[in-house]
């Protein structure tokens, strides 16, 4: 397999409270393919931004190495989309978008990407008018128009309601069918992951380990379909049932 | 009742109370303390308040004869000068003190100094050790407003978003557009609270270092008519200063201000 991305964390600490080193990722190894998409699930607090965060190549002091298409992160091509949205509020939604694109910013092909995420009304705003499922809109945009060989996502649609976060979700499915790109998606809901990704990483509660690599039993052709997602979500569960509630007791006795 | 009344009366409910319009409110204001001035100078005598009209007659002829433009010429200068001066080396070291700890550490107590020392010891300093000079005068200001300056950009410096940092350095914004699109924009309240509270702050002291050791500007001016006792000419060149200070305001501080704010909702 050719990979476009490769993690391999032996370990990552944090100083702790008492002064003693506090770690938080322990032995976190995976490949990606170039146009695979792959979901982190764990519970909160177990290490997947700390994760992303190294994969990004913002934290450099960690034991291991991670490599985006053999070379280190800082020299790859990367979209993120934050946990928040993180808009400049002093920037319009285009002037946004306009400050990381590529080279000199393409005012037609930014307002296309608008278009398609449902902003094209709303390029000329600034983000204090936007609702929270605009705002994550224009991140996700904005994620999008750097080309990325990889883009990162960090919950992107926690704390919206369940139907805007459903219509985030196959808005995510279709930019990623036109611009395809490696996907790795943070979450800590499982029905959302299946509905997204081909693989399912485990994450154990901290120190964040991972148990177990799932491939989700569902095409991609059917994952705007609500039944065969939950059908697979189901199988999924009932395979793994040991596994989940080792990973993350509260969310998989949950339902989503 | 009829019902357009009652129209009426839901929109002046819901709609914020029609304001008097800005200027009206101004003029009505500015009118009220030229007759306040006018009641107290005929109540007071002449000699210690003069008339409106007095002043007036003492400002034509002061521009007309008495080099007041020279003098506030040569104000202004040594203001935009000391100002720049502060603001450039104050942002600086503010900055750095605001991002690296051992900076901060390093000077911070130099900086308290600073802040404590009285503007008339620097300036008598300045004038001792560099002779009644312009550049002594004008270093003088300049040491004043530093230390305030340094403090509000180091607060600047410690407020940036590390959220923003982060955003930065992942979509590969490179230095230049950083520092203009996303750093500045964070600086900016701060950077305005330097510059309002920095001039008023240098356009008064400047008038002390020309009172005591220069032989042009609207502060030697002052001291000579202080000597002569003529308050209509102290009042003029008072007025004349005020005048500009105000047009700094109206025509450059407050649209500032605005483009600053644009995006606020």
């Amino acid at each position: 397999m050719i990979s476009q991305l490769s993690v391999e964390v032996r370990e990552k600490a944090f100083p702790g409270a008492d002064g003693k080193p506090r770690t938080v990722l322990h032995d976190v190894a995976f490949r990606m393919a170039p146009d695979e998409f792959v979901a982190i699930v764990g519970p909160s607090g177990c290490g997947k931004t700390t994760l992303l965060n190294l994969i990004a190549g913002l934290d450099r002091s960690f034991a291991g190495s991670v490599r985006i298409g053999e070379r280190h992160p800082s020299a790859a091509r990367i979209g993120y989309v934050f946990q928040s949205p993180r808009l400049l509020p002093w920037r319009t939604v285009y002037e946004n978008i306009a400050l990381v694109f590529p080279g000199a910013p393409d005012r037609a092909a930014i307002l296309r990407l608008l278009d398609e995420v449902g902003l094209g009304e709303a390029a000329d705003v600034h983000p204090a008018r936007l609702s929270l499922g605009m705002a994550r809109r224009a991140a996700i945009a904005r994620a999008f128009a750097v080309e990325p060989e990889l883009m990162l996502m960090d919950e992107p649609f926690a704390s919206l309601d369940e139907a805007t976060a459903e219509r985030l979700r196959r808005l995510l499915l279709a930019l990623w069918r036109s611009r395809p790109s490696a996907v790795l998606l943070v979450t800590h809901d499982l029905g959302e992951a299946v509905e997204l990704a081909d693989r399912i990483l485990l994450m154990s509660n901290a120190p964040g380990r991972l148990l177990a690599d799932l491939a989700v039993p569902l095409a991609r052709e059917r994952r705007g379909d609500r039944a065969a997602v939950e059908a697979a979500r189901m199988e999924i569960r009932r395979k793994h049932r040991a596994l989940l509630e080792a990973a993350m007791p509260e969310c998989v006795v949950a339902q989503r | 009742m009829t019902a357009s009344d009652l129209e009426r009366r839901e929109a002046a409910v819901g709609a914020p109370r029609p304001a008097a319009p800005g200027w009206l409110l101004r003029a009505a204001s500015l009118a009220a303390l030229l007759a306040t001035w006018e009641i107290a100078s005929r109540l007071g005598g002449a000699r210690a308040l003069p008339g409106i009209e007095t002043v007036a007659v003492a400002l034509v002829d002061e521009i007309a004869r008495g080099g007041l433009l020279h003098h506030l010429g040569a104000t202004l200068f040594r203001v935009v000068v000391a100002f720049l001066l502060a603001m450039l080396l104050g942002t600086a070291i503010g900055l750095a003190m605001g991002r690296w700890r051992s900076f901060d550490l390093l000077f911070d107590g130099w900086i308290i100094l600073l802040l404590n020392v009285p503007a008339l010891v620097v300036m008598i300093l300045a004038y001792v050790w560099f002779g009644l000079t312009e550049l002594a005068a004008i270093g003088a200001v300049a040491v004043n407003k530093l230390p305030l300056v340094a403090v509000t950009m180091r607060e600047g410096a410690r407020a940036l978003e590390r959220d923003y940092a982060e955003l930065a350095e992942i979509f590969r914004i490179g230095a230049w557009r950083r520092l203009r699109h996303v750093i500045l924009p964070q600086l900016a309240p701060f950077i305005m609270v330097a510059t309002r509270s920095g001039l008023s702050l240098i356009w008064k002291i400047v008038l002390v270092v020309e009172l005591l050791g220069r032989s042009d500007g609207i502060g030697f001016q002052l001291a000579l008519y202080f000597q002569l006792f003529d308050v209509a000419r102290i009042l003029a060149y008072a007025l004349s200063f005020i005048a500009v200070v105000q047009l700094v305001e109206w025509g450059i501080l407050q649209p500032l201000d605005r483009r600053i704010g644009a995006w606020r909702r």
